[in-house]
């Protein structure tokens, strides 16, 4: 413990001078451990063990590790949707769990895996939820409050850019996984947050939209620094978009770096326990991972 | 709407940008989005909103859809003041309210039979018919939203059970067979709605947080027992007093005195008014828990609010109405199949179609087998059921 305050006072010093504002880092996770509280069950796993890392702001980080590994439940305690047992979250310099939910979803924006939505809100209705945490509101979360003309802009540039401004209209319980998806990164994406959490965004997307997912989540880290950290099974994907990547294990961080850093077939075939195939992509250079294919499928 | 047609073509018209990532300069112009992608500079210029306002609910179709069903609700009042007995011609029941208004009545000596009729027994009964039916069906969207459960409604957590048990013991304990007449009653049934809301939160809340499911699976069991507990009361009162009970447990409407009612209006308009101040809230929260979390919404706190305003409000509906069933359930979701989702809609539509119907199923139970009455609970289930099996069979989407 005395060794994380000393390093947190000299960062502290050095920051001083810089301008806190650019300097913190978007995410400071110290040696987080979590576990499901449930009574009864002997259940003393730990689902995150002495995890720690850093992302700074503008940086697009990628989560991955084979089933179970920890990596929603990591993303939940990020999104302040579960209390780490021991350890610190810092966001932007400031522990995570002093900071009101309402500050805390004007700086974080969360799509979850789970879409499935029961009630038939319209698209544009759903994305323009994302405009909730900038209203104000007082003790009676505040009457009718029609939204505001900027809101609304703000709603359907998001729409637009995940392509679902024709699907204005319709209820969301009406439409296809994929377009409920691209409905809940919008409805992220008008949240206007610094820090952007992604359960598998891409996974029930066809090619095109993943693709357009991507290059829009990579102009808005460009255009206003935007921090993505992003959970998903597609290690191409990870490795083609993210500028980092945290391979997690049984709750445990095993690797954490660059794509080249990460995507090797040593470490992954000690994680994921079966043979890949990793090569270099033609156009990017960086690293690309294949299925072994026919005949080579048993263990390593 | 063929505006909305009408805009978002071009718009999606324009979002089409099958422009080859290559060509895209790979050089940052710092505070320029257009030098970084020009063509998409003009999406972002092009948002002007006019697609979205169409898809959103409007101050405008608020105010229409409203005016409408305040329309419609004053419509069928007068249908509703014609019919009984003894029937009034609607001329007649404009010259009462005329008097009324111009304090006439008692300028005759002779007692004015259709006013008398209108005024002190046909009135504030449907009155107290429409309070209930805007407070159940109010209560059954709050609920709905608030479990994430279309099913939902004041009678799935055991609330009203709760509250009838109550009662029930207040008329074991010799309270009486009238129900509103006795004002012992509806503390009795109150206590009992608190007492089911008690037990359901802190057996659902024996977490660290309120899971929705158990919450559901509590009423549940709550329910079962307390039946059980009513049913017994029941079976052991004298014949005559176990008559009046099961008509009221069946859910029976009379004629309340302008005093205990105005005392109704105001306790539930408080009730009302503060779960209408939740709308946000609950159009949030009906997009899930945890997301409802990162919007910033305060849950736990949203959930015991609503869920102690419903219970308050259940409390005194049952004990002055016994158990009306459906409306809870029924009438949120028919409004919602017109109205949207939008709960600032939602709610105050729902109370008024609620408010409606129980007044229209309370003349059919009084009128149908004239002079003779049948609970209002029997016409609202009989109307109830058959839409619920509809949407059982034909609309399993719209249900959990």
């Amino acid at each position: 413990m005395s060794e994380l305050s000393d390093s947190r006072s000299t960062r502290t010093a050095m920051v001083g001078s810089v301008g806190v504002l650019q300097s913190w880092p978007a995410y400071d996770v110290q040696s987080v451990r979590f576990r499901y509280q449930s009574r009864g069950s002997d259940a003393t796993r730990w689902i995150l063990e002495d995890v720690s890392f850093c992302v700074q702001e503008g940086e697009v980080l990628g989560i991955v590790g084979p089933n179970g590994s920890g990596k929603t439940s990591l993303l939940k305690v990020l999104a302040r949707l579960m209390r780490p047992l021991q350890g610190r979250i810092d966001l932007f310099g400031q522990e995570l769990a002093s900071r009101a939910q309402q500050e805390v979803a004007r700086l974080v924006g969360v799509v979850q895996q789970d879409t499935q939505q029961l009630f038939p809100f319209t698209v544009a209705e759903t994305v323009l939820m994302g405009r909730f945490p900038h209203r104000p509101h007082g003790r009676w979360t505040g009457g009718f409050g029609w939204e505001d003309q900027e809101d609304v802009t703000i709603a359907e540039q998001a729409m637009m850019m995940v392509d679902i401004l024709h699907l204005a209209h319709r209820p969301v319980t009406d439409l296809s996984g994929g377009e409920r998806q691209r409905a809940m990164i919008a409805r992220a994406l008008a949240q206007k947050t610094k820090v952007l959490l992604l359960d598998e965004p891409t996974a029930f997307l066809d090619l095109q939209h993943q693709v357009e997912i991507c290059s829009v989540l990579l102009r808005l880290k460009e255009e206003s620094r935007l921090t993505v950290i992003l959970v998903s099974h597609d290690l191409n994907l990870v490795s083609q978009y993210c500028d980092r990547i945290l391979l997690l294990d049984r709750g445990r961080v095993v690797r954490l770096g660059r794509p080249e850093e990460v995507i090797e077939p040593g470490t992954l075939e000690s994680v994921y326990r079966c043979r890949v195939l990793v090569d270099r992509h033609p156009n990017t250079g960086l690293p690309r991972v294949t299925l072994p294919g026919r005949g080579l499928s048993g263990g390593t | 709407m063929p505006s909305i047609r009408k805009c978002s073509v071009p718009a999606k018209a324009l979002f089409i940008h099958e422009v080859p990532l290559k060509q895209r300069p790979a050089t940052v112009q710092p505070g320029s989005c257009a030098g970084v992608l020009p063509n998409e500079s003009c999406r972002v210029d092009s948002a002007s909103g006019i697609v979205a306002q169409g898809a959103i609910l409007t101050n405008s179709r608020w105010m229409a859809t409203l005016g409408i069903l305040a329309l419609t609700a004053v419509t069928v009042s007068f249908i509703c003041l014609h019919f009984g007995a003894q029937p009034i011609a609607y001329g007649e029941i404009l010259r009462v309210f005329v008097d009324a208004m111009n304090r006439k009545e008692i300028n005759d000596g002779t007692a004015d039979v259709a006013s008398t009729i209108l005024l002190q027994v046909r009135m504030p009964r449907m009155l107290l018919g429409f309070l209930v039916g805007c407070s159940l069906a109010t209560v059954g969207v709050a609920l709905q939203a608030l479990l994430r459960n279309p099913l939902a409604d004041p009678y799935v957590l055991g609330v009203s059970s709760g509250a009838a048990l109550g009662a029930a013991v207040g008329v074991l304990l010799g309270a009486g067979t009238t129900f509103l007449a006795e004002t012992a009653l509806p503390v009795c049934g109150f206590a009992g709605g608190l007492l089911a809301l008690v037990i359901v939160y802190r057996m659902a809340a024996s977490y660290e947080q309120l899971p929705i499911h158990s919450l559901l699976l509590t009423g549940v069991i709550l329910n079962a027992v307390f039946s059980a507990l009513i049913m017994f009361i029941t079976s052991i009162l004298e014949p005559n007093r176990s008559y009046g009970m099961m008509a009221w447990l069946m859910g029976t409407l009379t004629a309340p005195t302008y005093g205990s009612l105005a005392g109704l209006i105001v306790y539930l308009s408080i009730g009302l008014v503060l779960l209408f101040g939740q709308m946000w809230a609950l159009n949030i929260l009906a997009l899930g828990e945890e997301s409802a979390r990162t919007l910033g919404i305060d849950t736990e706190r949203a959930k015991r609010s609503i869920f102690v305003l419903a219970a308050l409000v259940t409390g005194a509906v049952v004990s002055v109405s016994g158990m009306i069933g459906f409306i809870g359930m029924v009438v949120p979701h028919a409004v919602r199949l017109v109205t949207g989702a939008d709960h600032r809609l939602l709610l105050p539509a729902s109370a008024l179609v609620g408010g409606t119907f129980l007044m229209g199923a309370d003349t059919i139970a009084r009128t149908m087998i004239s002079p003779a009455e049948i609970p209002v609970g029997i016409i609202t289930a009989l109307a109830g059921g058959p839409f619920f099996v509809y949407l059982l069979l034909w609309r399993k989407d719209r249900l959990a």
